[in-house]
This record gives structure tokens, C-alpha cells and sequence, in this order.
């Protein structure tokens, strides 16, 4: 049986508490236009859609938004705020809905990962010497084989290189040779380049599971390497 | 690093912004000869973060500069929408990871689409979360394109890419221009 909906009984706690980590969020200025639900390749996934949802927020039911997996299932692309009329940052409220649940209620494939990219400074829990080791050995193989390459170029960790180039850390571990066209293309330009090996990997697992503390430690610790240990003046993200 | 205020004095790139600069300074030599009689096909993904989040229409510019200095003008066919305005492939914002299969493969459906429309064999993905989803949803779906780096493209037409650098490769490439040791 449908309600009437009472004003006057509307508690929008959770909205209160978006505004509040977002001041800009624009979450009452929605027109209910629906660009945003049109755009979106989310929409209707869990029966919800990104303008539902913000009505949702704005009416206060929260509890129903606290339930949702929906949270999960929306990329926080930004598309939708790339469309919005007024703003409304509807990927930042996913990302406090996401920071909502209890840490341990986060699905387990990204909670690992954060946690793994804490402790072992990559998500993928690769120790500093195997990621060495491996980029050597694969080098080798390439300076032995390949007479064009002979004095091809690669260190880990080498302090007053230009550039510190980023590796998602997936590569060294299930696709070793994966890595080699990148470091032909810099010997062929003749970059001066390193890897740093501190909390390296150009993916960052406690943003998509709204860890905040996670994913600061994760970037100060990165940024202390470089600025401090290597001195490299350019960090390049690969693709 | 913006988020938390976090100051650093280095700056901050991407590889396919280089390429795009070492291409037009003359310091990257590489161009589309080898696609000229082949004609293969190919189209592009924009990656949310680097593309819409971080830099911009200028940096889907730049990839499709580097893109069609690699594979030749002609043989590179544009998805619809792209750029900034590009749909997300699915499997970002740790969707690959978060366990919701049938949900991510949804999401992926209209990406799926964009690229059967373009009817290209080769789909560019230079990010590591959008190469693993659309071949996840190429496989689940049914489509007939590789995805590829745009590293593995590169090398391929500077006629330098290895034996073992071509998992990505369709059949039509797996041996192209593999460089041959003469006997001694």
C-alpha cells in the first residue's frame, strides 16, 4: 500500500551527512530532469537509476540507501555530473554511500586489495625483490634475443631518473612479457626512466573502497618515495 | 593527491601523452605503413579516469592522434558517443572486483554495442581495468575483436615486437612482421 509522503516526518540525516563531506554536492538543486538516468549504463541495475536515487536521498530513506548494492554497480564514471544541469555530484554521494557500509560488509575482491596495497605496498602483495627479479629477468631475455635491444635499459628504484613510470602491478605478476613493448618504446626515445618500487601500481584499491585513510597513507607514502628517495621529476601513469 | 592536499613537487603525466609529444617532436618514428594493404580496423575506449576524470578532451585528443599516426587515418573508426563523453566500459571504480558478474556484464552491454557498431576487430584499452572488462564482455557476448595496448600496436608497426608480446594479438597478426634472426 502506497503512503502519502509527510514533510514534516522527513529526516534526510544522510543527505545532511553528504552535504556536510561535500559542501558542493548540489544535492537539492536536482531538477529531476533525468540526463543523468538516460546516460547512464547503470540505470535500472538493482532496480535504481542515479536520479531515484537522489530523490531517495532528498526524501531521507536513508535506510533503504544504506541497503543498496547498487553502490557497488555504479562505476563513479562521472558521466552523469559530466551531463548534470546543476551539478549534482551524484559519483561523490556513491562514494559516501560505498564509505557507509562496515568495512567488512565491502565486497571481499576490493577489500582485499586495499589492504594487500597497504601491507605489501602493491595490490597484488608482490614483494619488492620478485617485482625486481622479474623486470630483470624479463630484460635479459630481451637484451640476449633481440640484437636491437642489446643495451635496452631498466631499473627499479634508480634515484635521478626524469621519469618514474607507474605499472599497474598485475602486469609483472601474470603477464611478465606484457611489459617489454613499453621499455622498447623508451629505448627508442631514450627516456631516462625508473620504477619506483614504493607502493607502486597505477591502481588504487581503497578509492573504490571508500577508504579514505587507506588511500591517503597509499599516496603519501608514493609521493614521499619520489620526492624524497628518487627526486624524479615527472610520474607517469601507463595505460 | 588533490583530494587530500597532499603537496608533491613532481609533475604528473601520462604515457599516452608522451607518446603523443615524442611523436610530434620527430623523437618517436613510427607510422601506419605496416596497416596500409591489411586495412585492419581498430577503435578506442576512453578510460573514465584518465580521459573525463583527470585531463580532459584534450587527452582522448591526444589518443586519437597517436592512434591514427599507428594505424593509419583511414582505419580508424571512432565510437558513438566518445571522448569525454564516452560511456564507461563497466569495469571501473573496482567493479571487476566487487562481485556483481551479472551486473557488471549489464553495464558492459552498451559498450558492447558501441564497439559492434564501429565493426573494428581491434579495440584499443590503454587501461588495465577496461582492457580485462571488454574482452570479459567480447567473450560473454559473442563479439569477434581483440583488445589491445596501444604499447603492442606501437612496437608492431616500428617492427619491433617480440614473439611473446603478442597474447593479444588476433590470428591475422600473431606472426606479422616478426623479426627473423638470420642464420650466421
Amino acid at each position: 500500500m502506497s503512503l502519502p509522503i509527510e514533510i514534516n516526518e522527513m529526516a534526510p540525516d544522510f543527505k545532511a551527512l553528504v552535504l556536510d563531506r561535500v559542501p558542493a554536492a548540489n544535492l537539492d538543486l536536482c531538477l529531476t530532469c533525468g540526463t543523468c538516468t538516460a546516460g547512464c549504463p547503470a540505470s535500472e541495475l538493482f532496480d535504481m537509476d542515479p536520479r531515484k536515487l537522489v530523490r531517495m536521498v532528498v526524501l531521507g530513506l536513508d535506510e533503504e540507501i544504506a541497503k543498496t548494492p547498487w553502490a557497488w554497480v555504479c562505476t563513479m564514471c562521472t558521466r552523469c555530473i559530466n551531463a548534470c544541469p546543476m551539478k549534482v555530484d551524484i559519483p561523490k554521494l556513491v562514494y559516501n554511500m560505498r564509505a557507509g557500509w562496515p568495512r567488512e560488509k565491502r565486497p571481499k575482491g576490493i577489500l582485499g586489495s586495499c589492504d594487500m596495497h597497504i601491507r605489501a605496498g602493491n595490490a597484488m602483495g608482490v614483494p619488492t625483490e620478485d617485482f625486481i627479479w622479474t623486470v630483470e629477468d624479463v630484460a635479459e631475455e630481451i637484451q640476449m634475443t633481440d640484437p636491437r635491444f642489446q643495451d635496452l635499459q631498466v631499473s627499479v628504484d634508480r634515484p635521478g631518473a626524469y621519469y618514474a613510470i607507474n605499472q599497474n602491478s598485475r602486469e609483472p605478476v601474470t603477464e611478465p612479457d606484457e611489459l617489454a613493448p613499453l621499455w622498447k618504446i623508451l629505448h627508442a626515445v631514450g627516456a631516462d626512466w625508473t620504477y619506483p618500487s614504493v607502493m607502486w601500481g597505477g591502481e588504487n584499491y581503497c578509492l573504490f573502497l571508500a577508504d579514505d585513510e587507506g588511500w591517503r597513507y597509499i599516496l603519501e607514502e608514493f609521493v614521499y618515495h619520489i620526492d624524497n628517495t628518487l627526486k624524479c621529476p615527472v610520474v607517469v601513469n601507463t595505460e | 593527491m588533490r583530494k587530500f592536499k597532499i603537496d608533491h613537487k613532481f609533475e604528473f603525466t601520462t604515457l599516452i601523452t608522451l607518446y603523443a609529444q615524442w611523436i610530434r617532436e620527430g623523437k618517436l618514428k613510427v607510422n601506419s605503413d605496416w596497416n596500409k594493404d591489411l586495412k585492419i580496423k581498430f577503435t578506442a575506449q576512453d578510460p573514465c579516469n584518465m580521459v573525463r576524470k583527470t585531463w580532459g578532451q584534450k587527452m582522448a585528443d591526444d589518443m586519437r592522434f597517436v592512434i591514427r599516426t599507428i594505424v593509419g587515418e583511414e582505419n580508424f573508426i571512432d565510437m558513438v558517443p566518445n571522448g569525454i563523453n564516452n560511456y564507461c566500459c563497466g569495469g571501473g571504480g573496482g567493479a571487476l572486483q566487487a562481485g556483481f558478474t551479472d551486473q557488471r556484464r549489464a553495464y558492459g552491454k552498451v559498450k558492447f554495442d558501441q564497439i559492434q557498431e564501429t565493426g573494428a576487430t581491434y579495440v584499443f584499452a590503454p587501461c588495465h581495468n577496461c582492457h580485462a572488462q571488454i574482452e570479459d564482455i567480447g567473450h560473454h557476448y559473442g563479439g569477434h575483436y581483440n583488445v589491445v595496448h596501444i604499447w603492442t600496436i606501437m612496437c608492431l608497426a616500428m617492427g619491433v615486437l617480440g614473439e611473446n608480446e603478442r597474447t593479444y594479438l588476433g590470428d591475422d597478426l600473431k606472426d606479422f612482421g616478426l623479426h627473423k634472426e638470420e642464420p650466421s
